[in-house]
């Protein structure tokens, strides 16, 4: 029984990973948004200085921000993309199959998520190409645990949102009025602790650990809570979001 | 429990007031196969989905293979094969890849797990096709490649929905024989839903009729033909309105009714009524242009039951069925 779900999960694993090796325009596209923020808005605002942040390059502080918008939209993609089983079908060959639902969620999952981390590992290879500085092996070592940390959670969403969603629709609107003013309110792009209105609204927004945890870990300069606080909180999201994600997978009928 | 492999007890699926599958019960023996009979939108997919766990009665109860299907549905899906209205494979997998995942996550054991792909692919004859991506197969090899599939994990019974929708007549006839073959080699039993009067003639042993959710009739093949009882004459004369009124004092014709441009007469022994009926025509001067005698057949069958023509549904839901399955 045990090994039959192991099967399970492992076949749910391989079937995205084989769909993401042979579609590489996939990858392009999910890699070519995060790297022209990271050129276009690098290079552009490569000689500006943060306010109290003087002694770190724009990019320094930048580069953490979109590692995680990479990985972010790689592993939701992947949660929704259960729509696409749903409308070919093939969900209801996985759906009575004598496997656990729960089985099914974790494949997908850690199928997402490998996927999401290869594009995470890309963006921050090029970023350290490009300058960025890391702090140090068990800073790195720390942010591989966020990154790992902030795909589980965004699969998670993903298949939350796949769940109440009948066709791709409203993805672009979920994607411009939920997933971009939370991104921009997180300090991905620019530090929000100078305004105090944003400084609060950013404490509400669970995309702000994710970004401090990671800018705090890789970089080592320029966050605002410590790297192990902000994991507690990132690691607190990543399990409801995947208890959430699991229970509406579940409770979706065909 | 018994010889039945299937049973069901007051089936019932609602949504809000609309009631998909009304009520219905039957049981469905070890080794036969048995079809649902019925025009779109009558329930049968529901049924299928609600047999095959995928969705929960809102009353009644079934048994499958002596399991539950609410309580113990690993076990149910243990048993089942399922073959789905709508193409379910990953068209990004090669056929091989499709069969490879069913059989894992199936439990097949890795020693045999090739063989038995080998063995489906020679059974619907895609060998040749197994390393191509599903997207590039024809629709009928995309149902022959799931009805392996539907057979790779040995299922006690397997589940067809419309089997043969939308394939050309070539790949029906096909498909009928293997459907008949494994039933016969591997002791599978069937379970089909189809609005084809010809597949559920050839296919299936016992039959149910189904419309708005409501079994209407279950029967064997052969007695829901018979039960309409005659033999059915049609007749195309020079005046047909004339013979007709000659053919109203014929004791031995128990029906009459009257075409656009012939007479269709219930009778028994329909051979050796025509000439007797050819004699009438030229004793009254009237001249028979065409005649024939036709054993009743399912549509007839369905049209006792339902008041209706099966044909008369089809076409009025032709238009929607052709939109749905272009995409």
């Amino acid at each position: 029984m045990i090994q039959n779900e192991m099967q399970a999960i492992y076949v749910m694993w391989l079937r995205q990973m084989k769909r993401f090796i042979r579609f590489k325009s996939r990858l392009i596209a999910m890699l070519v948004q995060p790297l022209l923020f990271l050129f276009i808005f690098g290079s552009g605002f490569g000689g500006v200085r943060f306010p109290g942040l003087e002694d770190i390059s724009f990019i320094h502080f930048f580069a953490p921000g979109i590692i995680t918008m990479a990985i972010l939209f790689s592993s939701m993609f992947t949660g929704i993309s259960v729509l696409w089983d749903k409308q070919f079908g093939f969900l209801q060959e996985v759906l009575v199959a004598p496997i656990s639902r729960f089985s099914i969620v974790i494949g997908r999952t850690l199928g997402g998520a490998t996927i999401a981390l290869i594009q995470g590992f890309i963006i921050l290879i090029i970023s350290v190409l490009l300058g960025t500085p890391i702090s140090s092996v068990s800073g790195l070592i720390l942010a591989i645990i966020f990154m790992i940390l902030i795909a589980i959670s965004a699969v998670g969403f993903g298949l939350i949102l796949a769940s109440k969603m009948n066709d791709f629709q409203s993805f672009p609107l979920i994607m411009n009025l939920v997933i971009m003013p939370l991104l921009f309110l997180s300090s991905a792009f620019f530090p929000v602790v100078e305004n105090p209105t944003l400084k609060t609204i950013a404490f509400l927004d669970p995309l702000f650990y994710m970004v401090d945890g990671l800018r705090g870990s890789l970089v080592g300069a320029a966050n605002i809570n410590p790297p192990l606080y902000n994991l507690v909180i990132v690691f607190c999201i990543c399990i409801v979001m995947i208890a959430l994600g699991s229970y509406s997978f579940n409770r979706s009928e065909i | 429990m018994t010889s039945n492999i299937i049973e069901t007890t007051n089936l019932t699926k609602t949504y809000g007031d609309f009631t998909a599958v009304d009520s219905i019960s039957f049981s469905v023996k070890k080794g036969e196969i048995f079809g649902f009979l019925g025009p779109n939108g009558a329930g049968k997919t529901t049924t299928i989905k609600i047999l095959t766990t995928l969705l929960m009665p809102t009353k009644g109860s079934a048994h499958i293979n002596n399991h539950d299907i609410k309580k113990k549905r690993d076990s149910v899906r243990q048993s089942i094969g399922v073959v789905f209205q709508e193409p379910a494979l990953d068209i990004e997998l090669t056929g091989r890849e499709n069969l490879d995942y069913h059989a894992r996550m199936y439990g097949i054991e890795r020693s045999i797990r090739k063989e038995r792909i080998d063995e489906v692919l020679a059974l619907v004859d895609l060998t040749d096709k197994k390393d191509v991506f599903v997207k590039k197969y024809s629709g009928g090899m995309k149902r022959r490649l799931e009805i392996a599939r539907g057979l790779m994990h040995s299922p006690k019974v397997l589940f067809l929905d419309e089997p043969t929708l939308g394939l050309d007549a070539q790949t029906r006839r096909a498909i009928w024989e293997y459907v008949k073959k494994m039933n016969k080699d591997k002791h599978t039993t069937i379970f089909l839903t189809t609005h084809y009067m010809d597949e559920a003639d050839f296919l299936c042993d016992r039959i149910a009729i189904i419309d708005h959710g409501k079994i209407l009739v279950t029967d064997t093949t052969s007695n829901l033909k018979t039960t309409v009882g005659n033999d059915i004459i049609t007749v195309s004369t020079s005046e047909d309105i004339k013979f007709k009124s000659y053919l109203n004092d014929v004791a031995w014709i128990k029906q009459i009714d009257s075409h656009e441009n012939h007479l269709t007469l219930g009778v028994e022994k329909g051979d050796e009524k025509i000439p007797a009926l050819i004699e009438l025509a030229q004793q009254k001067s009237i001249q028979v242009k065409s005649i024939s005698v036709h054993k009743p057949n399912l549509d007839d069958a369905f049209l006792h039951y339902t008041g209706r023509s099966m044909r008369d549904e089809i076409s009025n839901n032709n238009t929607q069925q052709n939109f749905h399955h272009g995409r």
